[in-house]
C-alpha cells in the first residue's frame, strides 16, 4: 500500500511483531485511563451487559474509529502529520474530545520516541509540543517501527474498542470472558474498516485531508463534555 | 411508467436545483428553482432578504438528484426557510437520492438557514451533503434537524455530511450515517434510542472572535452540549432528542 506521493518510510526492519507491541494494552501510553466514553455510557444505562457494550463498541468503531484508522493510516503512509492533526481538530468537535486526543498523543509520543527513536517523531513532538492527536502519532509511531499503514489502522481501531470494553468489565463488573468475545466478534468489522481506512489514506496522498473520512458520534460527542465535569469519575474520559 | 415489457427501463430520478443569491439592501438578484426545489420571496422583519423553499412536490425520491445553491453577497443579509419538513421517500429503483447544498457567506455577509426538519421514511435512502464557505467576517446561523421515521415508523438510511470553511480553511467536518445498514447507529454512541438528531452552527466573529468573548463548552441537559470548535469563532450544539418538537425546542433555547 505504498503511496507514491509521499516519502518512503525511515527504515523497514522485519516488523510484523512490533504491532503487538504497539497495540499491547500494557504499552505505556497511558491508555488505560480512558474508557472511550464507555463510563459516561455506563451511567446514562445505554450499557447494561455485553449486548448494548457490543452496539456501544459497533458504534465507535465505525465513527470514531474510521477516523482514527484513516488518520493513523495516513500518518503512517508519510502524509504531513501536522495537516493531519489540523484534520483531526475538525473532525472533532467536542473541546474535552480534543484535550483527551491531545492528552493521549503526547503521553503516547513520549512512549514511542524511546522505544522507536526517529527523526519525523521528534519534527512532530516540536511541532506540536502540547501532543497531537493521538491517532495521528499512532500512526507515525508505526511509520517510526516499520509497519505498514494497514497495521497502523487495525491498531488504531481496534483500540477504539479495546479501551471501552477493558473499562466496562470495571464499570460493570462485566465477565471479562464475555468482554473479550465482543471484542472477537467485532473482528470483521475492524478489518473491514482498516481496510476502507487504508483507502481512504490513499486518496488522501492525491486529494488532501478532505479525502479523510468524518464520521460523527453524537451521544460520544454530547457525553464527554458533561464527563468531564464529574467531580468523581474512574476514567479521565 | 408503466409497460410490462421495459424491464430496463428504470426511472433514474429527477434532477433539480435552486439557486438564490442576496445582495445589499434586500435585494436578490438570483432567485430559481422549481419543482421540489420552488422558492418564494417571503416577508421577513428586520435587514433580511428571505426566501422561502415551498417544495411544490414530495421529494426526494430514491434516485432524485437535488442540488441547491445559496450565496450571501458582500453586505447581504438572507433568511431561508421552508414551508414545511421535508420528506425522504423510497424511490422507484434509481438507488439513493442526493441532496447537496452549497451555502455561501461574502465579506460582511450574513446567513441564516434555519428550515424545517428533513424525515426520513422507512425504506428510503438520501445521501445529503451541506458545503457551507464563509469569509472571515461573515456571520452564520446554520439549522439542521433530521427525523427518523414519520410517527410510528422505522426511518429510512440517512447519511448526511456537513463541511465548513471559515476564512480559506475546513474549520469543521461531521458526517452521521443512520438507519438500516449503518453499523452501531443506535447504539449508546451514536443515537442510543433517540429519533430526532439536530446541529446548530453559529459562526459569529463579533460574538466568538477577537474582542469577543470566547465561548465555553457547556451541557445542554443529558442529550445536548455546546461545542466550541478549533480555530474559528463558532459553536456548534449536538442535540438528540425523542422527537422533532422536543428537538425544536432544545435549539430554540440557543439560536441567536
Amino acid at each position: 500500500m505504498q503511496q507514491p506521493s509521499c516519502p518512503p518510510p525511515p527504515s523497514r526492519p522485519a516488523a510484523a511483531a512490533a504491532l503487538l507491541v504497539l497495540a499491547d494494552g500494557r504499552f505505556p501510553a497511558g491508555g488505560h485511563a480512558h474508557s472511550g466514553g464507555a463510563e459516561a455510557a455506563v451511567r446514562a444505562g445505554r450499557i447494561t451487559g455485553p449486548d448494548s457494550l457490543e452496539d456501544f463498541c459497533r458504534g465507535r468503531l465505525h465513527t470514531a474509529g474510521l477516523v482514527a484508522a484513516a488518520l493513523a493510516a495516513a500518518a503512517c503512509a508519510g502524509l504531513d502529520p501536522v495537516e493531519l492533526d489540523a484534520a483531526a481538530d475538525v473532525r472533532t468537535p467536542s473541546p474535552a474530545l480534543r484535550a483527551t486526543a491531545r492528552r493521549l498523543g503526547r503521553q503516547l509520543m513520549r512512549a514511542a520516541r524511546a522505544v522507536w527513536p526517529a527523526p519525523e517523531l521528534a519534527a512532530l513532538a516540536a511541532a506540536r509540543p502540547r501532543g497531537a492527536h493521538q491517532p495521528v502519532v499512532l500512526g507515525a509511531a508505526a511509520r517510526a517501527a516499520g509497519l505498514t499503514p494497514h497495521d497502523a489502522a487495525l491498531a488504531a481501531g481496534y483500540e477504539t474498542v479495546s479501551g471501552p470494553a477493558t473499562a466496562v468489565v470495571r464499570l460493570l463488573g462485566l465477565d471479562p470472558f464475555r468482554a473479550t468475545a465482543v471484542l472477537a466478534r467485532l473482528g470483521g468489522e475492524l478489518d473491514e474498516v482498516a481496510g476502507r481506512a487504508v483507502a481512504a489514506a490513499g486518496r488522501a496522498a492525491t486529494g488532501g485531508t478532505g479525502e479523510l473520512p468524518a464520521a460523527s458520534a453524537p451521544l460520544l460527542e454530547i457525553t464527554a463534555e458533561a464527563h468531564a465535569a464529574w467531580p468523581t469519575r474512574l476514567f479521565a474520559s | 411508467m408503466t409497460g410490462a415489457a421495459a424491464p430496463a427501463a428504470v426511472p433514474a430520478g429527477l434532477s433539480a436545483s435552486a439557486r438564490v443569491a442576496a445582495g445589499p439592501g434586500g435585494t436578490l438578484p438570483v432567485l430559481a428553482g422549481d419543482g421540489p426545489l420552488a422558492l418564494r420571496r417571503t416577508r421577513a422583519a428586520g435587514p433580511y432578504a428571505q426566501v422561502t423553499l415551498v417544495g411544490a412536490m414530495s421529494a426526494p425520491l430514491g434516485g432524485d438528484r437535488l442540488r441547491l445553491a445559496a450565496e450571501a453577497r458582500p453586505g447581504a443579509a438572507l433568511r431561508i426557510t421552508s414551508a414545511a419538513a421535508m420528506v425522504a421517500l423510497p424511490g422507484r429503483g434509481g438507488g439513493a437520492a442526493r441532496f447537496d447544498t452549497e451555502l455561501t457567506v461574502r465579506q460582511g455577509g450574513e446567513l441564516r438557514w434555519l428550515p424545517e426538519p428533513l424525515i426520513s421514511a422507512r425504506g428510503s435512502e438520501l445521501v445529503t451533503h451541506a458545503r457551507i464557505d464563509l469569509a472571515a467576517d461573515a456571520r452564520l446561523v446554520f439549522r439542521e434537524e433530521q427525523v427518523l421515521g414519520r410517527s410510528g415508523e422505522e426511518g429510512g438510511r440517512l447519511t448526511s455530511r456537513i463541511t465548513v470553511r471559515w476564512a480559506g480553511r475546513t474549520v469543521l467536518d461531521q458526517e452521521l450515517s443512520t438507519g438500516p445498514g449503518a453499523p452501531g447507529w443506535d447504539g449508546g454512541a451514536v443515537l442510543g434510542g433517540h429519533r430526532a438528531v439536530g446541529q446548530l452552527l453559529v459562526v459569529d466573529p463579533a460574538a466568538y472572535g477577537e474582542g469577543g468573548r470566547p465561548a465555553e463548552p457547556r451541557p445542554l441537559g443529558g442529550t445536548a452540549a455546546l461545542l466550541p470548535l478549533a480555530g474559528a469563532p463558532a459553536v456548534l450544539v449536538t442535540a438528540l432528542a425523542p422527537d422533532a418538537l422536543a428537538l425544536r425546542r432544545l435549539l430554540d433555547t440557543v439560536t441567536p
